[in-house]
């Protein structure tokens, strides 16, 4: 079987297209390839939709930290600690057991039947689960810049006559945006590597549809050899880091386009650790 | 555990609740909970030693040795550490193996890559497959443990390289100034004021660490996430103690642990970091010296 067959039956094996049956022998290293490679996509689906998703839900998170009224700004203070001191590891078990706790036969509201078995596949479960998470991660980035706004540019503001939500619009926002900007790009990869954890957190793999992790696992059960499927993953994620890395550093220059050279925000990558 | 405990079945309410809490699988639970704090009392100073010396080895004037020191540093950059995890076990284990398999087997002339297959001999495996079932957890703890100091210790190293730059450069050439050699310098200039730059860090991947002791159960050690599964299962009337699944009580459980660990130690983190910041040239240093004024 040549390497243009393998990729053609594998290439989308982990949404269901493709070959039915995974190879059972004589492993190649282009099938390992392709496979890990298409385990990718879930990762890419998890990591790209949680993190948008959780970009609105941040902001009003952050929003809701700085508030002055402490029935607005003491839930969001409980639920950035919540998802930002425990694992998400745990996180993903206790969603799981939770979701499976909904009635099987959905719930009823106002005579209409909500289905809530969709909730307990990873498609929709672990992307939840994703979507709080880095929502917490990203509302304490969003609220350390917001707090760290330059007072006088308020003020300017102010003597300019700006005030109220015109100057959360005009001013605030895209300052806190410029500022968290860098961080943020770090948590952005952040949440892409923690698309791993999916394969370990409960939600079953339907059909052998598995992302990334899944099949490298199931390269290294199989062949006994951890040192080729491994690196595989590794290098995939370097890929995609470096696809974020450059997305992000283009809007991060979008940001920064009104500002002289010297005083541009520049993203620094921090090593990045399980969460 | 207690007398009224010998018969599950019959008992009811409190009683019931107490011999079900105290059943030697539950006692096991608990004491996983120590299996987690020993793992977090080993890794934090071996991981500590670990960054230490890869920092001091990132400046050393000897090119060698500085390049062992980069790239350690470097190794833990932009690829998911738990690929890392798993693949430091698999690799440490077959290491071990492998090693033990050049000295005991009498057999050597098959090759122990076979294709894209790892083999060695029955006597070679570690531990040997007649050990007690104590000894395959000790042993799959001993290598979560290698594990994540190995990789802990890349991180630190990273954030104490970090630190040691950040100390005033003008302080450290005001010692040689007065004499002090390259080791004076080092040990009473540079080391004692690093640590109020390295702090921030340090806080930070004392967190991480403990948010990421889940992972021992990925390495099949039998810690608190197995046992919550195990017990929290739906138990069928085979069982002493039947109930139907209770394994979301058992996670929120753990979540209460790992919240209660991440506010205990904040607490004690900023005092600590108080202390460092006394007399510092740092922001946090000058606010504490006009505080007390």
């Amino acid at each position: 079987m040549s390497c243009w067959e393998t990729f053609t039956d594998y290439a989308l094996r982990s949404i269901g297209i493709g070959a039915k049956l995974l190879p059972k022998t004589d492993f190649t290293i282009c099938q390992q390839f392709t496979l890990i490679g298409s385990g990718l996509i879930w990762n890419v689906y998890f990591g790209a939709l949680a993190l948008l998703f959780g970009f609105f839900l941040a902001n009003a998170l952050a929003l809701a930290r700085i508030a002055h009224n402490p029935f607005i700004r003491k839930p969001a203070e409980w639920f950035v600690f919540v998802f930002r001191g425990s694992p998400l590891f745990i996180q993903f078990f206790l969603a799981y057991e939770m979701l499976v706790m909904l009635p099987r036969t959905g719930i009823e509201i106002f005579g209409l039947t909500l289905t809530s078995s969709w909730l307990t596949k990873a498609w929709a479960g672990a992307l939840i689960v994703l979507f709080l998470n880095t929502a917490a991660y990203s509302a304490e980035i969003f609220y350390g810049a917001l707090r760290s706004i330059p007072k006088g540019d308020l003020e300017a503001a102010e003597a300019y006559g700006i005030t109220g939500f015109a100057k959360f619009r005009r001013i605030q926002w895209p300052t806190m945006l410029r500022l968290a900007w860098p961080s943020y790009t770090n948590e952005a990869i952040f949440l892409f590597q923690s698309t791993t954890l999916v394969f370990f957190s409960g939600f079953p793999a339907l059909s052998q549809q598995g992302d990334a992790l899944y099949y490298a696992n199931y390269f290294a059960d199989k062949t006994f050899n951890p040192f080729i499927p491994y690196p595989i993953v590794a290098f995939y994620f370097v890929l995609l880091t470096l696809a974020v890395i450059w997305l992000f550093g283009r809007i991060n220059a979008h940001l920064n386009r009104h500002l002289p050279q010297n005083i541009r925000s520049r993203i620094r990558l921090r090593p990045q650790l399980i969460r | 555990m207690f007398a009224v405990c010998a018969t599950p079945k019959a008992i009811e309410g409190l009683t019931w609740a107490m011999c079900y809490l105290t059943s030697g699988k539950h006692l096991d639970f608990y004491w996983s909970f120590v299996t987690v704090l020993l793992l977090l009392a080993i890794t934090a100073p071996v991981a500590m030693a670990l960054g230490f010396g890869g920092a001091m080895a990132a400046r050393s004037q000897i090119a060698p040795l500085r390049w062992i020191g980069k790239a350690y540093t470097a190794m833990v950059r932009g690829v998911p550490d738990i690929v890392y995890f798993l693949f430091f076990v698999i690799a440490l284990d077959q290491g071990i193996e492998y090693l033990n398999h050049l000295r005991v087997c009498e057999d050597l002339s098959q090759p122990v890559f076979r294709g894209l297959e790892f083999h060695v001999c029955a006597e070679a495996k570690v531990p040997p497959a007649t050990a007690s079932p104590f000894m395959f957890q000790a042993y799959s703890f001993g290598l979560a443990v290698i594990t994540f100091a190995i990789v802990f210790g890349a991180f630190v190293a990273n954030v104490i390289y970090g630190a040691m730059q950040a100390v005033p450069h003008a302080q450290l050439e005001t010692a040689e100034a007065y004499g002090m050699s390259h080791g004076q310098v080092f040990r009473r200039v540079l080391v004692p004021q690093m640590w109020t730059y390295a702090l921030p860090g340090l806080t930070n991947l004392w967190m991480i660490l403990i948010k990421a002791t889940p992972l021992l159960f990925l390495l099949s050690v039998k810690d608190i996430v197995y046992y919550a599964r195990e017990l929290g299962g739906t138990k069928t009337q085979a069982y002493d103690y039947p109930h139907a699944d209770w394994r979301l009580y058992y996670f929120l459980g753990l979540l209460v642990f790992y919240l209660l660990m991440t506010k205990l130690s904040e607490i004690v983190l900023t005092r600590i970091s108080n202390r460092l910041s006394k007399g510092q040239a740092t922001a946090a240093g000058e606010a504490m010296r006009k505080a007390a004024i």
